[in-house]
């Protein structure tokens, strides 16, 4: 490229092929090609389970509302919602300290490296594998939900919070320090200002995410919805899974709801 | 120390300050009472077994000492091919579910579609498909095609259309009118203004969250196995099932580089990409 | 180069505030910013420190309260040494200074009659902090301050992202005045303003300085305004005093040497 320019040469064109692109495009349509057969996802697999999708969906009209049902529903599906606030509770009030922890321009290397590999950890495990750990550590029910929900909450939160403290202005930050105030009254009027409405906005979202999980840890025994819905599945009681998953969704909603009005509070 | 003259300050009542309006206070400390009720009614009725807490030390304890050694041979028996079955399961998922929300996430986007019905059945697609769990979009897809990837491939799709479908709607919304107008004005045919004007201000945002799903569904895909969907999952059911705890912990210790791993590739390729 | 106005320096035993010997910084080991700064800062009036940008101006400033660490050197205020302070003492010191910034700096999210009393984070405990349950003293010396500022009640709750450049500048002066300093030290105050904002802030700074007695020591760039507003003008050039003396001495040649060539004169 160094070389000047030839009286005679050709201008680029205007629109050169991007090369690596094409080839990265290709490959992906290889690599669809490629999985799609090693994992035998064939048509032939596909059309026939659309039959059964027929069968299936006749089985779960009407929902079942059983006066039994419902009440064994109702119980579970406070639970979860019990599971869901115990975990967002105490998950937010232990990310807000290691969040700020996990802050670089807050904290030495000698706190936030130790912070960001715990918060690593919390994140890398589904919060379904987590339960099944806690269940044997703690026994059956909700308050292994509950904490496998907190690691969850602390791997999504914390990590988020400490991206939001490292944005901030760190020259409001010096002026205030310059004031001569202390470290906590720094957090207190210079850096929390500047986060705590991202730090609200991460909590309420972590709540409908908390609410969504919690329908689930029940499967491997973490309490909640999912042990009665996990039942009713493998017993083919479709109509009471449809019941249930109407619910679920329902409250979900209803809680996105809530959650954007919160919101709104604390801008 | 201060200079105002002490007949300003006698004149005038003391000045009160309140870092709120009584509206804000009303509603913040609606909120602030309304959770407290909240954590202590699910503290009161959430089932403790006291025993089982004080157990709990001594249970870890044992609980690591059963996993450690890890049975390696377990590995190449079945750890491998599931693992790669978990990789594709998430992998094929994500580009499935990029499939399905690129057309709906341009329905759902309220610049590009002029028509609230259109819109707003896109956005029912969306939340419908974020509210229902990847675990029981899988419960649902085993019923109909039955255990296996398939079925995990599939809930992993439509668990992400919601995700994909809204963050990509919202970055279309967000794009800037004046390259579309430009290409609007010379006439351009509409599929022209699609890939010339709204596709190249959005593209990055697009691969960033498929990369940011993709790393999610990596993640997800991995338990998809406990009800039958195929992966990695399957292998850690059977071993749960058994109580083969050195066989649980090498398959977790799997799923957690497998981790590792992909939230490195996936930091490289946005900071290559984006 | 020679310390050209090394006479005009207050004798030694003056009603000197503030004593700075032999004062270095070196960011990267080698390349000292401020190369051996001696300076004795009265007990009144505006001092002024003019010089190229650069030039370590702003250095001298944030050594002076510790926002930067100096190399080396002592910085005497109030009977002690705030080079040698760390941790509460330093803090206890650093009260006794305030500083008004370029770019206000004010917390954008917090009003302005909270960041007028974030000048009192020195003093009030946290929980006070946290709950805005300050001092009523504080509170009415907040709202007097913000008038004497001349923005008057209807500012103390508004937002500081709300406010115009002149009126921040107005509130970070309040903050500062706020700390009941001994000391104000203000870095480049004026130079994200317009010139006539710009004289507005140093009449006001001027005003508070004799009206309160406090003194304040101005990093400004812009001769004009050092000139008309300071009682004493330190001129700096690549980390030294060439300059230090009363604004009717600081002739064509004195600028020169500051600010290098005579082309802009």
């Amino acid at each position: 490229m160094s070389a000047p320019a030839a009286p005679g040469r050709l201008r680029p064109p205007a629109f050169p092929a991007n090369w690596p692109a094409r080839l990265a495009w290709a490959g992906l349509v290889i690599y669809t090609i490629y999985a799609t057969s090693v994992l035998d996802v064939t048509l032939a697999r596909f059309i026939a389970g659309l039959g059964n999708a027929g069968h299936f969906l006749s089985r779960m009209f009407p929902p079942n509302m059983a006066p039994d049902k419902l009440a064994l529903i109702y119980t579970g599906m406070v639970e979860s919602l019990q599971i869901a606030v115990l975990a967002t509770f105490a998950g937010v009030l232990l990310s807000l300290p290691l969040g700020l922890a996990a802050a670089r321009n807050l904290a030495p290397v000698a706190v936030y490296g130790p912070a960001r590999a715990f918060i690593a950890i919390c994140r890398s495990f589904h919060p379904v594998i987590v339960a099944i750990l806690f269940v044997k550590a703690v026994g059956f029910g909700a308050l292994a939900g509950v904490l496998a929900l907190i690691v969850a909450t602390m791997g999504f939160v914390a990590k988020l919070f400490a991206e939001v403290v490292e944005e901030m202005n760190p020259k409001q930050v010096e002026a205030v320090r310059a004031t001569a105030a202390p470290f906590l009254n720094v957090l207190i009027m210079a850096v929390f200002p500047q986060v705590m409405a991202r730090f609200v906005g991460l909590t309420v979202y972590q709540f409908d995410s908390n609410l969504r999980n919690s329908t689930m840890v029940g499967i491997v025994g973490g309490g909640g919805i999912g042990a009665p819905l996990f039942t009713a599945y493998q017993r083919f009681d479709y109509d009471v899974v449809l019941t249930i998953l109407i619910i679920i969704v329902a409250l979900i909603m209803l809680c996105e709801l809530v959650s954007g009005r919160v919101r709104r509070i604390f801008q | 120390m201060n200079a105002l003259s002490p007949v300003t300050q006698a004149a005038k009542p003391p000045r009160v300050w309140h870092r709120f309006t009584p509206a804000e206070r009303i509603g913040r400390s609606m909120v602030y009472v309304l959770s407290a009720i909240a954590v202590v009614w699910s503290l009161r009725t959430i089932e403790v077994i006291p025993e089982f807490l004080y157990d709990a030390p001594e249970q870890t304890a044992d609980l690591f000492r059963r996993m450690w050694p890890f049975d390696w041979a377990f590995y190449p028996e079945q750890v491998h091919d599931a693992l790669i079955e978990t990789f594709h399961i998430a992998t094929l998922g994500t580009l499935l579910a990029l499939v399905l929300a690129l057309p709906l996430a341009f329905l759902a986007a309220r610049n590009f579609t002029r028509n609230p019905a259109l819109n707003w059945l896109a956005q029912f697609i969306f939340v419908s498909s974020r509210s229902v769990n990847s675990l029981i979009w899988a419960l649902l897809f085993v019923a109909i095609f039955g255990p296996g990837a398939l079925a995990g491939v599939m809930s992993i799709a439509f668990r992400s259309i919601g995700f994909i479908g809204k963050l990509f709607s919202e970055a279309l919304e967000e794009a800037q009118k004046g390259p579309v107008e430009a290409l609007t004005a010379t006439g351009a045919p509409r599929a022209m203004i699609l890939v010339k004007g709204y596709w190249p201000q959005v593209e990055p945002a697009f691969w960033s969250v498929a990369l940011l799903r993709w790393d999610i569904n990596i993640r997800e895909s991995a338990v998809l196995g406990l009800v039958g969907a195929g992966g990695i999952g399957v292998a850690l059911d059977a071993s749960l099932n058994n109580l083969y705890w050195d066989q649980v912990g090498l398959i977790l210790a799997v799923i957690f580089s497998v981790v590792v791993v992909t939230e490195i590739v996936t930091s490289w390729l946005r900071a290559r990409l984006i | 180069m020679t310390h050209a106005a090394s006479a005009a320096t207050p004798a030694e035993g003056s009603a000197g505030l503030l004593a700075i010997r032999h004062l270095r910084k070196e960011y990267r080991a080698g390349q000292p910013v401020l190369k051996d700064i001696s300076l004795d800062i009265e007990g009144r009036g505006v001092t002024a420190i003019i010089g190229p940008s650069g030039t370590g101006k702003s250095t001298l400033i944030r050594c002076i309260n510790r926002l930067v660490d100096p190399t080396s050197g002592e910085i005497w205020f109030e009977g002690r040494d705030l080079a040698r302070l760390r941790g509460d003492a330093l803090r206890l010191a650093r009260r006794r200074i305030g500083m008004v910034f370029q770019e206000y700096n004010l917390v954008e999210r917090l009003s302005v009659i909270e960041n007028v009393l974030s000048g009192r984070l020195g003093y009030v405990p946290a929980w006070r902090a946290f709950l805005r349950r300050f001092p009523a003293d504080d509170v009415a010396r907040a709202f007097d301050l913000i008038d004497a500022v001349g923005l008057g009640e209807d500012f103390a709750t508004r937002r500081a992202d709300q406010l115009s450049g002149g009126q921040r500048q107005r509130v970070g002066i309040a903050r500062a005045i706020m700390q009941s300093p001994g000391l104000i030290l203000a870095d480049e105050p004026t130079s994200s303003l317009d010139p006539k904002t710009s004289v507005e802030i140093m009449e006001l700074m001027a005003q508070i300085s004799r009206e309160r007695s406090i003194p304040i020591v101005i990093n400004i760039h812009n001769v004009e305004l050092a000139r008309r507003y300071a009682q004493r003008i330190i001129g700096m050039s690549r980390g030294e005093v060439v300059y230090d003396g009363s604004p009717d001495g600081l002739g064509d040649s004195h600028l020169k040497e500051i600010y290098g060539g005579e082309d802009w004169l």
